[in-house]
Formats: structure tokens, sequence, C-alpha cells
């Protein structure tokens, strides 16, 4: 690798006074499972690295009647044991359970996953369906950004030099809710999704209508989508398969895949309709605490 | 050259001080500056697992990580799998299973298995394979690895 310099800064504070001092010649490290790689391959050279392991917010994961605050820097591992997150926020477990292995999982974040901002990555879509906010801190303050605003093309986003994410935060599920995200890839592990849908829904309390549904499509795109358009046909509708398929027709509309190795636009357009309902019907069946 | 600097950590259990460029990830370090050449490198971008060792008790790719990382942390290498007599019933299984043939992805195999077993000592198939799936290797077709992991599961659970 090149050679750069590495801090470790203990507070917030500090971390934005180096990279604000800086100005876009360092990189924020998180789990360092895309930053090593990418220094070792030479697509960045910063001048220094800054470590974000040892901030407080930044690992921190708190669950109160507000909702989830997730630090960027917290590691899938710690994600996907959490057994209140398998509960109430099953679309995160199900992510941050697929991304690579488990030697990945103990060092992958899901800021850094989001801020690598690939179109493929695992976990925006489930950050879109739960409803996630960025928070971002910089030179000039902090700033809230919801998550389907954040990525604006492969390896873009809108953080500016200085600004690092902080955590994520979001709201305590709806009684009758649930989520899930399903991906396609020819194997059963370690994989770039072919396709990646998240989703979730609440019911009446019935169990029988929907009244709101978020749906987020991944590796579709140059950036993760916020299919609202697909979800709204839902709103109102009994959870039947008809209603599902009318947000997966959607769905698939709203998808602008590329053609490349792992599958042609004609696949994941199907591909997308198909995970849509049955991301869908896992959401839903999680929403009637059956699955 | 950028200075190097000192980073003060627990490998295998002996608290060591050692001098390492930021460049360099801890799997150089282990194995150039601190001759711990047990762990091997692979393809150097986390995909095959050779280079696994444990971080604070966690598998983790070497390849990875920082050797500036390491600072303050426990880390684990196979080096620090066997007791100081004899072999652990990991390594005894793999031995007797003929779960290696060129051997090069071992290291990473049983430190990935020793970090599975002691967080769930009675696996199934499937959950040794899901634990291991960041674990390549070119030789055996993996289906001895998985009985080695399933007998060291039955070994270790004999011995104690
Ligand atoms: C073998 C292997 C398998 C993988 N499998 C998957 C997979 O299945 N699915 C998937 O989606 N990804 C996968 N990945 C990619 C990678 O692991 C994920 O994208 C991971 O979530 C990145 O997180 P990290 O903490 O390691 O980020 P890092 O590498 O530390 O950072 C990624 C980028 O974000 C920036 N950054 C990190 N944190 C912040 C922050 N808080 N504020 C501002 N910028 C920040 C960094 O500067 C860098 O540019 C895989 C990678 C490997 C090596
Ligand atoms: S050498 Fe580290 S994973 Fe292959
Ligand atoms: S024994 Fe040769 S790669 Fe596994």
């Amino acid at each position: 690798m090149h050679e750069f310099e590495y801090v470790a800064p203990r507070s917030l504070a500090d971390a934005v006074a180096v990279l604000s001092r800086l100005n876009g010649q360092a990189k924020p490290l998180a789990g360092g499972t895309d930053l090593i790689d990418q220094m070792r391959m030479g697509r960045y050279q910063p001048g220094t690295v800054v470590d974000l392991k040892k901030i407080p917010e930044l690992v921190r994961l708190e669950l109160s009647s507000a909702g989830l605050r997730l630090g960027a820097a917290v590691p899938c591992r710690v994600i996907n044991e959490h057994p209140a997150i398998a509960s109430d926020y099953s679309a995160l477990k199900d992510s941050t359970h697929i991304i690579g292995g488990i030697q990945i999982q103990n060092r992958a974040s899901v800021g850094g996953n989001l801020c690598n901002s690939g179109p493929a990555a695992d976990s925006s879509p489930s950050l879109i369906a739960l409803g996630a906010v960025c928070v971002v801190t910089g030179p000039k303050g902090t700033r809230d950004v919801p998550v389907e605003q954040f990525c604006t093309g492969p390896g873009k986003n809108v953080l500016q030099p200085g600004e690092l994410l902080v955590e994520l935060k979001f709201p305590s599920p709806a009684a009758n809710s649930g989520s899930a995200y399903e991906r396609f890839i020819p194997r059963y592990e370690m994989d770039i999704a072919v396709v990646g849908v998240g989703a979730s829904v609440t019911l009446d309390a019935a169990g029988e209508t929907i009244i709101s549904a978020r749906i987020g499509l991944g590796a579709v795109g140059p950036t993760p989508i916020d299919a609202t358009s697909a979800a709204a046909l839902l709103v109102g509708k009994s959870a039947t398969r008809e209603t599902l398929e009318l947000a997966a027709e959607a769905a698939r509309g709203l998808a602008t895949p590329i053609d490349d190795m792992r599958g042609t636009v004609e696949f994941r357009k199907h591909a997308t309709g198909v995970l849509v309902r049955r991301v869908l019907e896992t959401a839903i069946q999680r929403a009637k605490g059956l699955a | 050259m950028a200075k190097k600097q000192v980073v003060s950590a627990t490998i295998n259990g002996n608290a060591t001080e050692f001098l390492c460029e930021p460049r360099q990830t801890l799997l150089e370090a282990l194995r150039d500056n601190l001759d711990l050449t047990g762990t091997k490198e692979g393809c150097s971008n986390g995909n095959c697992g050779a280079c696994t060792v444990l971080l604070d008790g966690h598998p983790v790719v070497s390849c990875l990580v920082l050797a500036m990382e390491a600072e303050g942390a426990e880390v684990t290498t196979i080096e620090g799998i066997a007791p100081s007599e004899g072999l652990d019933p990991i390594q005894q299984a793999f031995l007797e299973n003929a779960a290696l043939q060129c051997g090069i992805c071992t290291p990473g195999f049983i430190v990935a298995t020793k970090a599975l077993l002691d967080t769930n000592p009675s696996p199934t198939e499937n959950e040794v394979r899901f634990a291991l799936a960041n674990n390549l290797c070119r030789c055996t077709g993996y289906d001895k690895i998985v009985r080695a992991v399933l007998d060291a599961a039955e070994r270790r659970k004999a011995s104690v």
C-alpha cells in the first residue's frame, strides 16, 4: 500500500477537526473491508486514514422508545446478534447477516456500506425500507439526511469534505409491522447482489389491510432506489397475492439496471418483481408475528 | 518512509510491542515483523480467509486490518491455538480426517473453527458451512473439512 498516516481520534470533535483540516486528503476508516482493499488497489491514496472506532457516538447501538440509534461504525455481527434488532428491525438483521462471511461481519459496518455507496450494497434497501435518517456532522455543524437521498451515484454521496456519517436513526416500529431483505445471488453466500430488495409493511389491527409500506431496491440502478410509488399501491388494500403483484409490477418498472456478467437488464427486472413479492410476503408474515 | 510506530498488543497471550508502518496490514506485521508466519496470505482482499486471526476473540481477515488497529487488542494466531504439548483437538481432527492437502488454507480454517466452537460447541453441518463460508480451499472439496469440524466438536466435548 502507499504511505499514509494513521490517526484514531477519541472524540467526534477531534475527528471533524482532522478531517476538515486535511480537506479531502483524509479518509475515514470503519471496518476497512472496502477501504483497505481500495487503497491496496490504488483507487484511493489518502494521506491520512482516520480510524472512527474509538469515537463513542460511532460505536454505540441504542434502543429506546424513540427508536434505534445505530453508530455508523458498529460491525454487522453486533447488529445481527442483537435480539431486539432481529424482532423489531428484521430487514437490518437480514442484511447484516449476509454481508460477506463471519470474518467480514466482524469488521464491516452499515455506515461503511452506505458511505462506500455501491449500488448493490446489501444494507441500503433495508435502510430505505426502515425509514432510516443519516446524521451527518462536519465543520459547519450537524444535519439529517433521509437515507434515500444519501447516495448520488455509484461510489458517490452527499458527504462534503470534512463531513462524516455519525449514526443512523430509525423510528420505533409501528404495531403490527414487519420487514425483510432478500437478495438474488447465484450461490448461497459470499457474492454481490444481482438484485436486492428490502421492504417494511404495517398492517391494521386485524392483520388484513396494509396501512403503510416502504420498498427499497438495490443493484438495479446507479443508486439504491426508494420505490415509493410501488409501495403506495399497497396502502389501504388487503394483503393478498394480487395486491403484492401490483407493487411487484410497479417496482419492475422503476428498476433501471445495467447488463453485466452477473445479470442482464431483462433478468434483473424480472428478478426485481419476484423478490419484491417474496420480501413483502415475508414482511407481512413477520407483521402478523408468524415468521 | 512514514515514521514507524509502536503498537502494544497481546499476541497469543503475550504482551508484545512491535514497530510497524501505518500502511502495513496486520497480516504483514505478523508475518514480516513478528515472524509469525503460520498466518497465510492468499488473496489479500478478504475473500479467501487464509489470513484469519482472532481479534479480541472474533475471527477477522488480517489482510483487511491495519497493524495499527491492533493497539491494545488481543490477537490470536494459529501459533496460539496449540497447547504447549501436543495439538489442539481441532488440529488433531483435521489431521485424522485428512482435512488438508497443500495446507495453505488450514491455519485460517482452524482459527475460524476455534471461534465457531467457542461460541457454538455443537454446530449442525449447515452452521459449520455457514461459519466457514469466508474460508476457501482449492484442494479438499470442503467435505473433509466439514467432517473434521464436526469431529472436533465431539472431541472437545469428550475432553471436558
Ligand atoms: C470478502 C468480502 C465480502 C463482501 N461481501 C459483501 C456483501 O455481501 N454485501 C455488501 O453489501 N458488501 C460486501 N462487501 C463490501 C464491504 O464489506 C461492505 O461494503 C462493508 O459494509 C463496508 O463497511 P466497512 O465498515 O468495512 O467500511 P470501510 O471500508 O471502513 O469504509 C468504506 C468507505 O466508507 C467511508 N466511510 C466509512 N465510514 C464512514 C463514516 N462514518 N463517515 C464517512 N465515511 C465513512 C470510508 O472512507 C470508505 O470510503 C464485502 C467485502 C469483502 C472484502
Ligand atoms: S489473504 Fe486475507 S482473506 Fe485472503
Ligand atoms: S488444502 Fe490446499 S487450499 Fe485447502
